[in-house]
């Protein structure tokens, strides 16, 4: 067992911000265009988290022209360069999915303020 | 047969390839093997190695066992399997064979090791054969299908397939992708599962298929 986890230990990153649930990100990917490699900023809200270590996702939800777009990207990825994260939400559930029903100004998530 | 090594699976785990995609993989402690004993064509009319893998207390064993390897002045393994190798005669009694050596990223390997025991089971989770209906008044869920014709031939063929033990066989995954070798902790990461619980004993050689 230890064996797996010395695996798994080498492949996490270690200068991750927190992700947590509600929060307004841009994660930037790697695209491979040819032989030409840039970055795809995509922008969007974590309706969610799955999994731990090595293994944990994040779910990405953005409305793009009008359509409701999700993206899972697992945390540790080499594809993605960095996450940026733009403002915290203010939440009450691990779990966003109210947020696919929702048009409008009501799937939009109140922001957190830090509390003094 | 070109390459061959005794392992123990530890367990499965993802990692993720130069692409950036995930790979589910089966790690693997691979050797070292020893040579313990060496079969040639004057002496055996065949020629072969047989390697031991895992050390064990000399107390484990007992004396025909002994004598094996204090003949060969080996320290005692646990197992010892046999491996008829085209170069065979390459080997020396007493040379360890490490996972590093012989595999490298990028092989392609057949595994065998005895599958997990699920013992007594029916013909849907042994041969995957379909239920009957689950409703409408099927009455008739997961039990056996028709057992043969009637009057022609009269008897059930030998190998019907009925409910019974399964599991604890040997099994064999061949064309497995070798993701990595790590020659300082003997391990080698193979894409896909592979036969058998954790800790159990599997053989891993080149393999037959493909053009190479």
């Amino acid at each position: 067992m230890d064996i797996i986890k010395a695996l798994e230990q080498e492949q996490l990153k270690t200068n991750l911000p927190s992700l947590e649930i509600g929060s307004y990100v841009k994660v930037h990917v790697k695209v491979k265009e040819g032989n030409r490699e840039r970055l795809q900023v995509f922008e969007g809200t974590i309706i969610g988290k799955k999994g731990e270590g090595l293994k944990e996702t994040f779910t990405v939800r953005r409305i793009s022209y009008g359509v409701g777009v999700e993206r899972i990207f697992p945390v540790h990825s080499p594809k993605i360069d960095h996450i940026e994260v733009v403002r915290k939400g203010k939440v009450r559930r691990a779990k966003l999915y109210y947020l696919r029903e929702r048009v409008g100004k009501a799937s939009k998530v109140k922001e957190k303020l830090d509390v003094k | 047969m070109k390459k061959c090594i005794l392992g123990k699976k530890i367990g499965m785990t993802q990692i993720f390839n130069e692409d950036g995609l995930s790979i589910p993989v089966t790690v693997i402690e691979a050797g070292p093997c020893t040579v313990v004993q060496k079969k040639t064509i004057e002496n055996d009319g065949y020629e072969s190695i047989k390697v031991g893998y895992a050390d064990v207390p000399e107390k484990r064993l007992n004396k025909p066992e002994k004598g094996i390897f204090s003949k060969v002045k080996v320290s005692p393994k646990k197992y010892l399997r046999e491996f008829r190798l085209v170069d065979a005669g390459k080997y020396e009694v007493g040379q360890e064979i490490k996972v590093g050596d012989v595999f490298e990223a990028g092989d392609k390997v057949d595994i065998s090791g005895v599958s997990k025991g699920k013992g007594f089971q029916g013909t849907i989770k042994r041969f995957g054969q379909s239920g009957g209906k689950e409703t409408h008044g099927s009455m008739y869920h997961r039990r056996v299908g028709s057992m043969s014709a009637n009057t022609n031939p009269a008897r059930v063929f030998k190998g019907k397939k009925l409910p019974g033990h399964m599991g604890v066989d040997n099994v064999t995954v061949q064309n497995l992708d070798v993701v990595r070798v790590d020659a300082e902790r003997n391990l080698i990461l193979v894409k896909g599962a592979v036969p058998g619980p954790k800790g159990g004993l599997l053989v891993i050689k080149d393999t037959v298929k493909g053009g190479k």
